[in-house]
Parts: C-alpha cells; sequence; structure tokens
C-alpha cells in the first residue's frame, strides 16, 4: 500500500515547515472550538463602553473591540469556526463527488470516459466564479447553498486527479493480469486501485480545503457568503476594511488569523505532497 | 497556422453561446425582478415598465430579441442604470479593469517567471528557500488581505501611496491594487517555472548545449527557458481567471471605476442585461486568452504545431 | 610532442547515503594527435564518466580528482570561461541519443550556427550558411531546407549526422563519441561509422570512441583501452587486442561475439555473472569473482596496469602474447 506509511510519516516530521503547520492549524481548530470558555466575553454582546477599543491584555477584550463594542477574540474565533467548518464540510463535497466522478470515469474508460472528459473539460474552461455568484444570487443567499457552490467547484481538480490515475493504473500490467486471472471488478478496484489512489487524493484533498476556505471568505467578503448574524473570517475583513483608517486591528486581526490558517493549511499540504512523493500535474 | 486559428475562433463560438444561454435563463429562473422594490410598484406601472423592456413577451421571443441585438454589438439597455445601454456601462469601465488586469498580469509573468529561474538554479540553497517560501506566502494570502495590509502600511503610516480613489493616467493610483492582485498568480508561476526549470535542466539537450561551450546566460535563456515555459503557458487562463476574480474585490476595496462593481451588483438587482453583458465580457477574454496559449504552444514547441 | 589529451590519475566519485562511491578509479590515458582510441566496457564501467570528466560535464555532486591536460592546458580546475573556450570548438562530444539530445524547440541550422557564432565570432547570416555547407559535408542531403527544419522532423540517423557536423564545426583537435550507434538501426550503425571514418580522413582529428560495442569500435581504432568496474585493465593496438588478448576480461568478452569465420553455434557464450557495483571491492581485482583463471593472489592484491610487451595489462596472471 503506497499509503501514509513510515516512511512518508518520517519525511512529513522531518520537514519543520510542515510540523510547524500542523500544529500551528491543531492550535488554531482547538482554540477556534474552546474559545467560548477561554475569555468571558460572548459574542453578541455589545460592550457600549468600550467601542472600537484597541487591543490589549489588561483590559477586558484582549483583541480590542468593534463598531458596535463587540469583542474582536470571540468574533474571530467564531468567524474562524465558521470557516473551517465550511472548508470541512466544502472539501467533503468535492471529494465525494469528484472521487466517484472520475473513478468510474477513469475506471470504464471507453466512450464513457471520454463524454464525462469532455463534460470536465468544458466546465473548467468557464470562469465558474462567475456562475457561482450568478447561482448565489438566483438561489437566494442561502448558506447551506454556499456549501454546495463551492463544493461545485471544487470536485473539478479531483475529478481530473482522480481519472488519471485510475486509467494509469487500470492500464498496469499486474492489474491485466489480474483481470485475465478472472478477479472481479469490485475486487479489483478494492485490492489495487483504491490503495493507489489514497496517496494523491489525501493530497488534493488537503491542498483543496485552503482553497475551498479562501473562497467561502471571498464569497463572504463580497457579501454572498454568510450573513448576519453569523460572521466568518471573510465577513469580519470586509468590516475591517472599512474602518481601516480609524480602527486598523478589526482588520488586521481576522486579516492575520485567515492568513495564518491558509498559510499553514498550505504548509502542510505541500509537505504531505512531498512525504508521500506525488507529483504535481 | 492561420486555418488552425481560425478553427478554434470558430469553435469558441458555440462555447460562448452555451454560456449566453445558460446564465441567460438561470438569471430569469431566480426569483424576484429588476423592479422589485421595498415599496411595491402599482400594478399598472410594473405593466408599463415591464412592457417598455419587452419583459412581457414569451422568454423564447426575449431571448431571441437579445440574441438578434448582440450580434449587432448590442448589449442592451441596463434595468437599474436607467439612463444608460449596458455598452456605455461597459464601455466607462472596461479600460480601468483592462489596465489593472494587464499591468497585474505582466507584473506576475516579469517577476514570477525570473523568480522560478533564479531558485531553479540555486536550488536547495537558502536563496532558493527563502523564495519559494516567500512564493508559499503570496499564494496563501488571499487578496482582499493583502490589499488592505498594503493600504495600511504604504498609505495610511507611510503616506507613500494613496489608499484608494482614481485618477485618468495616474499610475500612483493603481500600485496597490495591481501589486495586490498579481502577488497570488505571480507565486504561482515563480513555482511552475521553478519545478519545470529544474526539470529541463536534466534534460539531455541542456547537457549538449553545455558540451557545446555556451556560455550559462545563451544556455538558460536560448534553450532551457522555452521547454521551461509550457506549464506556465498552460497556467495563463487560470491565471487571467484567477486576476479576474480578485478583480472584483480589488475595485471595490481601492474605489476603482471598472466594471467589477457590475456584476455582483446586477446579479443582486436582477439587472440581466447587466449580468449578461458582464459575463460575456469575461467569457471573451478567457476564451480569447485561450487561443492566445494555443498559439503560444507552438511558438514554445515545435512539435505540437499542426 | 603534446599529447591532445592526457588524463593523470584520474578518480571520480558521487555520495550515495553519506559514503562516497567511486565510478572512475586512477584512470591514466593519452590521445596522440588523429588517433583513434576506443574505450570499450560494460555499463557503469566508467568509460563515459572519464570524458564526462574532461568535458566538464559531471554532475554537481560528483567529486573529482587528478588531471586532464587538453593540448597541455590543465581543464581539471579550469573556470566555466576558460572551458568554454575549449569545449564545441576545439573539443566536442557526440551523444549517443541524438532523439533527445538536440533541442526540440530550436531550427537545426540555429543549433548548428550557434556554435559558431559563441565560438568564431561568425555572424548568424554566416553561420548559417556555413551550417549549410557543414550538413552537406556530413551527406545530409538538401541541407538548405533541413536547416529550417526541426529535430522531431528529422530521422534518427539523419539527427545523428547533425550531431557529428555540429561536433565539426570548428575543426576540433578531438571528437569524443559517446555510444554514437548504440541508439540506432544497425543499417544506420554501418553508415555512421563509415560517417566519421570519412571524418576522421577530411577533418584529421583525433577521436575517442566510447563503446560496449566491440564491432563498432573494431573497424575504427587505432588503439583500444578496455575499462573494467572504473579501471583501466587493458591497453592495446586494436589489431593486437583482437588476435591476442591479454585480460582474461578481455579475452573472455571477445568470446561473446559472433564471427561469420568461426562454428555455427548452438547458443552464443555469455559472461557469467555481474559485473560488481561501485564500490563493493575494495581489495584485489575486482574481476576476480567472475575470472575463469583466478587465483588466491587476485582477491588479496590488486594488478597493477604494466607493460606487457607492446600493451599494457592490468592482470597477475595475463594470457600469453
Amino acid at each position: 500500500m503506497s499509503g501514509l506509511n513510515k516512511a512518508a510519516a518520517r519525511r512529513l516530521r522531518s520537514n519543520p515547515a510542515a510540523v510547524f503547520a500542523l500544529y500551528a492549524m491543531l492550535a488554531l481548530a482547538a482554540l477556534a472550538l474552546l474559545g467560548p470558555w477561554l475569555n468571558p466575553n460572548s459574542i453578541e454582546a455589545l460592550d457600549w463602553l468600550h467601542v472600537a477599543t484597541r487591543p490589549g491584555l489588561q483590559g477586558a477584550h484582549w483583541f480590542g473591540t468593534d463598531r458596535l463594542g463587540r469583542d474582536l477574540f470571540m468574533r474571530t474565533l467564531a468567524g474562524a469556526r465558521v470557516s473551517i467548518g465550511v472548508g470541512l464540510v466544502a472539501s467533503v463535497v468535492s471529494l465525494v463527488v469528484g472521487l466517484s466522478f472520475g473513478a468510474i470515469a477513469g475506471y470504464r474508460g471507453g466512450r464513457i470516459d471520454h463524454l464525462m472528459l469532455r463534460m470536465i473539460e468544458i466546465l473548467s474552461g468557464l470562469p465558474l466564479i462567475f456562475f457561482v455568484i450568478v447561482l448565489t444570487v438566483v438561489f437566494g443567499r442561502n448558506e447551506y447553498l454556499l456549501f454546495v457552490s463551492i463544493g461545485a467547484v471544487g470536485w473539478l481538480t479531483m475529478a481530473r486527479i482522480v481519472r488519471g490515475q485510475t486509467l494509469s493504473i487500470r492500464r498496469r500490467e499486474y492489474i491485466e493480469a489480474a483481470v485475465a486471472s478472472g478477479a472481479s471488478a469490485s475486487r479489483i478496484i478494492v485490492k489495487h486501485v483504491i490503495p493507489n489512489l489514497i496517496g494523491p487524493v489525501i493530497v488534493y484533498a488537503t491542498l483543496s480545503v485552503p482553497q475551498i476556505i479562501l473562497f467561502e471568505s471571498f464569497l463572504s467578503f463580497l457579501g454572498l457568503g454568510v450573513q448576519e448574524p453569523h460572521a466568518s473570517l471573510g465577513t469580519l475583513i470586509a468590516e475591517g476594511a472599512g474602518e481601516m483608517e480609524s480602527a486598523p486591528w478589526i482588520l488586521l486581526v481576522p486579516g492575520g488569523v485567515l492568513a495564518l490558517l491558509l498559510l499553514c493549511l498550505n504548509l502542510f499540504g505541500d509537505g504531505l505532497r512531498d512525504a508521500l512523493d506525488v507529483k504535481e500535474s | 497556422m492561420f486555418r488552425y486559428f481560425l478553427s478554434r475562433l470558430t469553435g469558441a463560438i458555440p462555447t460562448l453561446f452555451i454560456i449566453v444561454t445558460a446564465t441567460f435563463f438561470l438569471m430569469r429562473a431566480a426569483p424576484g425582478g429588476p423592479f422589485d422594490q421595498e415599496q411595491a410598484l402599482p400594478p399598472e406601472i410594473m405593466a408599463n415598465l415591464e412592457s417598455a423592456y419587452g419583459l412581457d413577451r414569451p422568454i423564447w421571443t426575449q431571448f431571441g430579441r437579445y440574441l438578434g441585438a448582440l450580434a449587432h454589438g448590442d448589449f442592451g439597455p441596463s434595468f437599474k442604470y436607467k439612463d444608460f445601454t449596458v455598452t456605455e456601462l461597459i464601455r466607462q469601465g472596461f479600460p480601468v479593469t483592462l489596465e489593472l488586469g494587464l499591468i497585474a498580469l505582466s507584473l506576475a509573468l516579469s517577476i514570477g517567471i525570473p523568480a522560478g529561474i533564479f531558485a531553479a538554479l540555486h536550488h536547495n540553497s537558502a536563496a532558493d528557500y527563502a523564495t519559494m517560501s516567500l512564493a508559499v506566502l503570496g499564494l496563501a494570502i488571499p487578496t482582499f488581505v493583502v490589499l488592505p495590509f498594503l493600504g495600511l502600511l504604504f498609505g495610511i503610516y507611510l503616506h507613500w501611496l494613496p489608499i484608494a480613489g482614481w485618477e485618468p493616467g495616474s499610475i500612483r493610483h493603481l500600485a496597490l491594487p495591481t501589486v495586490a492582485l498579481a502577488l497570488p498568480p505571480l507565486a504561482y508561476i515563480a513555482r511552475l517555472t521553478r519545478g519545470s526549470m529544474l526539470e529541463v535542466l536534466r534534460s539531455e539537450f541542456i547537457r549538449t548545449a553545455f558540451a557545446k561551450g555556451l556560455p550559462l546566460r545563451t544556455v538558460i535563456l536560448r534553450h532551457a527557458l522555452r521547454p521551461a515555459l509550457v506549464p506556465v503557458a498552460s497556467y495563463l487562463v487560470p491565471a487571467v481567471a484567477s486576476i479576474m476574480t480578485g478583480s472584483l474585490v480589488v475595485e471595490s476595496i481601492a474605489g476603482l471605476p471598472g466594471i467589477g462593481r457590475y456584476l455582483v451588483q446586477g446579479a443582486l438587482n436582477r439587472d440581466y442585461t447587466l449580468v449578461l453583458g458582464m459575463v460575456i465580457i469575461y467569457s471573451t477574454l478567457l476564451i480569447g486568452m485561450g487561443l492566445l496559449v494555443d498559439l503560444l504552444y507552438a511558438w514554445l514547441d515545435p512539435r505540437v504545431r499542426p | 610532442m603534446i599529447p591532445t589529451l592526457r588524463i593523470d590519475d584520474l578518480s571520480v566519485s558521487f555520495p550515495r547515503q553519506g559514503a562516497a562511491i567511486a565510478a572512475v578509479q586512477n584512470v591514466s590515458l593519452e590521445i596522440a594527435p588523429s588517433e583513434c582510441v576506443g574505450i570499450i566496457g560494460e555499463s557503469g564501467s566508467g568509460k563515459t564518466q572519464v570524458f564526462m570528466a574532461a568535458m566538464g560535464l559531471l554532475s554537481k555532486n560528483a567529486a573529482a580528482s587528478g588531471s586532464i591536460c587538453f593540448e597541455g592546458g590543465e581543464l581539471m580546475r579550469a573556470d566555466a570561461a576558460a572551458l568554454n573556450r575549449v569545449r564545441g570548438s576545439k573539443l566536442t562530444m557526440i551523444f549517443q541519443d541524438p532523439m533527445t539530445s538536440l533541442a526540440p524547440h530550436l531550427a537545426i541550422g540555429t543549433q548548428l550556427a550557434e556554435v559558431l557564432v559563441c565560438h568564431s565570432g561568425l555572424s548568424w547570416r554566416d553561420a548559417w550558411s556555413s551550417a549549410g555547407r557543414m550538413l552537406g559535408r556530413v551527406r545530409v542531403p538538401d541541407p538548405e531546407r533541413r536547416l529550417r527544419q526541426y529535430p522531431h522532423e528529422l530521422s534518427g540517423g539523419m539527427r545523428q549526422r547533425v550531431m557529428i557536423g555540429m561536433s565539426l564545426l570548428c575543426e576540433p583537435t578531438l571528437v569524443i563519441a559517446d555510444e554514437p550507434t548504440s541508439a540506432l538501426d544497425v543499417t544506420v550503425q554501418a553508415q555512421l561509422i563509415e560517417l566519421l571514418r570519412a571524418m576522421r580522413h577530411e577533418f584529421g582529428m583525433a577521436l575517442a570512441l566510447i563503446s560496449h560495442d566491440l564491432g563498432v569500435v573494431a573497424g575504427l581504432a587505432d588503439r583500444i583501452l578496455v575499462m573494467y568496474a572504473g579501471r583501466i585493465v587493458e591497453s592495446a593496438r586494436a589489431a593486437e587486442i583482437f588476435s591476442h588478448a591479454r585480460h582474461p576480461y578481455t579475452a573472455e568478452m571477445l568470446k561473446c561475439v559472433p564471427t561469420l569465420s568461426g562454428p555455427r553455434l548452438a547458443r552464443l557464450p555469455t559472461l557469467a555473472g555481474q559485473p560488481p557495483q561501485a564500490g563493493e571491492i575494495s581489495e584485489g581485482c575486482a574481476f576476480a569473482p567472475r575470472c575463469p583463471r583466478v587465483a588466491a593472489r587476485c582477491r588479496s592484491e590488486r594488478p597493477l596496469l604494466t607493460a606487457a610487451g607492446a600493451a599494457s595489462v592490468a592482470c597477475h596472471f595475463p594470457l600469453p602474447a
């Protein structure tokens, strides 16, 4: 099995950037989940005595407050929780769709594969971001729809990779030998195709999480994504960008957290790719 | 070559048609219309408005009329900006968006490619790691975080550059938006160039070039660069798409009078013709870039010449 | 008389898992002006690395020691600029695979002309017409049209002719040909060997012909060096080697060459066993494990290359002359 074996784990551990990214990510995720118990301030409470206060550890608001006196530490953690959640859910959606689509195309081959590949090609040739914007507007600013439309964009790359891998595995001689010796299709898929797919799929699924988080915050920044009273990092950044001159921390806090989160996810994904020796296509 | 190009050009028309059709009907399927307001208009005014814009006709008639006008280069009237046609709106804003995008793309290419070559030539050295770490940073941090950060640093603290606004012909106003817009594709191009350069440098014809006694400069520029640029050429269409996407937020943050805002605004306002016009403009740009890339492939690698 | 190429005590090693693995060990050789020397050995014997070192083309992680003098000038510690004055003009190389050794994106004419532009300071226009004349001399039909074509539009044999022509542009004094025909059809091989012979007459350069194929070297070489496991084991005049091989390895190798005059064999003999991995044998003769004449001394004491009559041989018990 070419999956996450010992050698790969050792290579991953010897990559300081990836290790740092992993710990930073875990810390950030734990903070986002446990945040509500760490700080007495609630997310929605409006502290009219401390409107737009600067960050400081002495005061009640560690990361300062926004224009309405809401605690930025709490809001940023809540935003991170939403962003991470959307990222994970949409990644799973795109993983499932991409994996099934790609595996069927690659395993069936022939005309079905040709047709499915053409579909991927046409879809990825279109400016999908604009369609997502149009879709989001058409069906209203619905947060569930957000997952779907983001997943709809994300699965194309995964499908392409899975198809290519499946096709190349299927053409290998040992699979032909297995077919010749009468092994059933399901047995071949379970025994040979899936184990060979695990590496690239893990890598691309990991690398798709930051892309999806980025995309979600982009939509939220434009006002098309997560809606008030909920906040994702994108909406917080949009708010902060408006207050940049008078209260820069309203921008800097969520912006810094988003940047750190995306950087860590990318570094970890890159490290995983190198460790599992998956070719960048 | 010319005939090949012509056939690709005609092949692009069905793609564009599919995009226009899909957008047209998707928009119409959406609940609500362009004249919905907080307080509903009296029915007779509504009917007047709808008949004035032809919205009372059967949808296929509307679609046919739209296509007919489009064939003459007429995008139709805007439903929301009532004194303007879509063509006028685009004509006003497009030069700004185009200038922004072109500068960003040139920046990404003219810095990304040399950075990638530099890293490849210093493979596994501190310089290589430094360049690639910067690239990960550029790739990871979103445009709408970078631009406000840059504005804060260069505009508010250092007072070097304006953080927002627009004056015709002013490069200073475009400096921060273009840099923010260029960073992600720049970083990606640097990574691509480094990877493919390393691969090309290992190939046998590069060994031949060194055996011929050519100076390093010539080996890199004449023998290695063109084959190494093939993956960069493949990335050009996604790069343009990424710059277009980025320009939506960059224009709004920096207050540039481009066409970026019309897409989101138009969609929210159910301004059918405006959204269609925008989608057509952007799709045409992307398809055109795709054609350009095909020509580029032929120059980079004579084996793919038809 | 100054030899065209003189290599003294050359060793080349590559790092692998912390240790240095020797690919070439203490090789010394000389090539006289206009001489054709054949270098014979199995793949991995280090024969190519010796000349890669001479061309300054060793991979970056290689460590080399010793001396390489070309026409009296030391190349071993020469900087890139000094090296580039010689290689490609007076010292040139032809590679094995003409499919991958030419740049796919440059016209044949460009790849030829740039040598003259770089070394002889010709204008592109003059270099281009010289390149066309050179293609004619290496028997490429319709040279003017070929100049404007790209490598993928030429057959393998034609491409190797282009490579040969490229190596001759600046009238070199030494051409190194590394398995120049191995990647090609047998009929094309014969034509190219013939071309190399003709070019030697026409240009009078020395030729180092590297091959694993005795048949290729037989007709061209004046002198033959046999390499085994990174060392030269025998050096003799070509005629001498074929009639009276002294080293058991050479003799065994000759037995494996089919001949038309000899008896028909049911099965071609092959050399039993594998050559040692680089760095595997530290003492004694590297050929001992496969040698039919092996004795106890061969396993403990390494034989040195010593003169034996007109030839030199590195063997404790050479075959009689």
